[in-house]
């Protein structure tokens, strides 16, 4: 039994989902972008759980399952490269880092 | 789930995912990339998706902020600029956010359409959850598969040189 609306947990997961946009808007660090990249894709988790609650469909959570994997290479690609940017620039501020190549 | 305990469950949530943003330390942000992800969690369990939840807590709080982490003790990150572009862009950011949130919310309460009250047994489960992605998810978990090795490699050879 679940009384509470579906409405309310997709008002959540907008709710995360917009704070993630504002840490990618307003932050410098590379790594703390990279972490409000995962604050969204897990308010998107919540939205598929929570549909996927409401019609009774084990697909939603198949398609978190994939986010999950889609989410874990992001990030080891992701922080490797942060890493092979900080070896060569010794920085990860985002405004520093403008040239496509070096 | 009860509806107090979920209210004081989302100003949970919300307060550690803004904590993450805002925080200037990026080892508090992991710390609280780590309670958002945990009581994401909960609210899976509350949505009957035991096998999710538990991959959340593994996966994500497990291996990936580990991930986080490591790298940012790696960097020794300290004493940077916290926020890009000044105030004006700070201030156009917060009213995006609350207008996009007022559009998202008010949007989603209108078109939700009513929680089903019974779902059929096993719902959420190993058993379940496996049947439709070796059933009809086929193609898309092998292709899945592929991408992992392809990352792995990835980051093996971004890391070496």
């Amino acid at each position: 039994m679940n009384p509470t609306p579906l409405s309310w947990y997709l008002g959540l997961s907008a709710v995360l989902f917009t704070v993630g946009v504002l840490g990618v808007l307003v932050r410098r660090n590379v790594i703390i972008i990279f972490m409000a990249i995962e604050i969204m894709l897990n308010a998107v988790n919540l939205a598929f759980v929570a549909i996927a609650r409401s019609l009774g469909s084990m697909d939603g959570q198949v398609m978190v399952f994939f986010v999950m994997t889609v989410a874990a290479a992001e990030a080891a690609v992701g922080l490797a490269i942060i890493l092979a940017v900080f070896r060569s620039r010794e920085t990860t501020n985002a405004d520093e880092l403008m040239s496509l190549r070096w | 789930m009860n509806p107090l305990v979920f209210l004081l469950l989302a100003v949970l949530t919300v307060a550690a995912a803004i904590s993450v943003v805002v925080t200037a330390n990026p080892v508090h942000s992991a710390l609280g990339l780590v309670v958002t992800l945990f009581l994401l969690s909960v609210f899976f369990v509350a949505l009957d998706a035991q096998l999710v939840a538990v991959l959340q807590v593994i996966v994500y709080a497990g291996a990936i902020v580990v991930l986080f982490l490591f790298v940012v003790m790696l960097l020794n990150l300290q004493g940077e600029r916290r926020l890009t572009g000044g105030m004006g862009l700070l201030v156009a950011a917060i009213a995006g956010a609350l207008a996009f949130t007022a559009l998202l919310v008010t949007l989603l309460g209108r078109s939700a359409p009513a929680p089903s009250t019974t779902v059929p047994a096993g719902f959420g489960e190993t058993q379940a959850l496996a049947q439709r992605l070796f059933t009809s998810h086929l193609l898309a978990f092998e292709l899945t598969s592929v991408l992992l090795l392809v990352a792995v490699v990835g980051a093996v050879a971004l890391s070496r040189r």
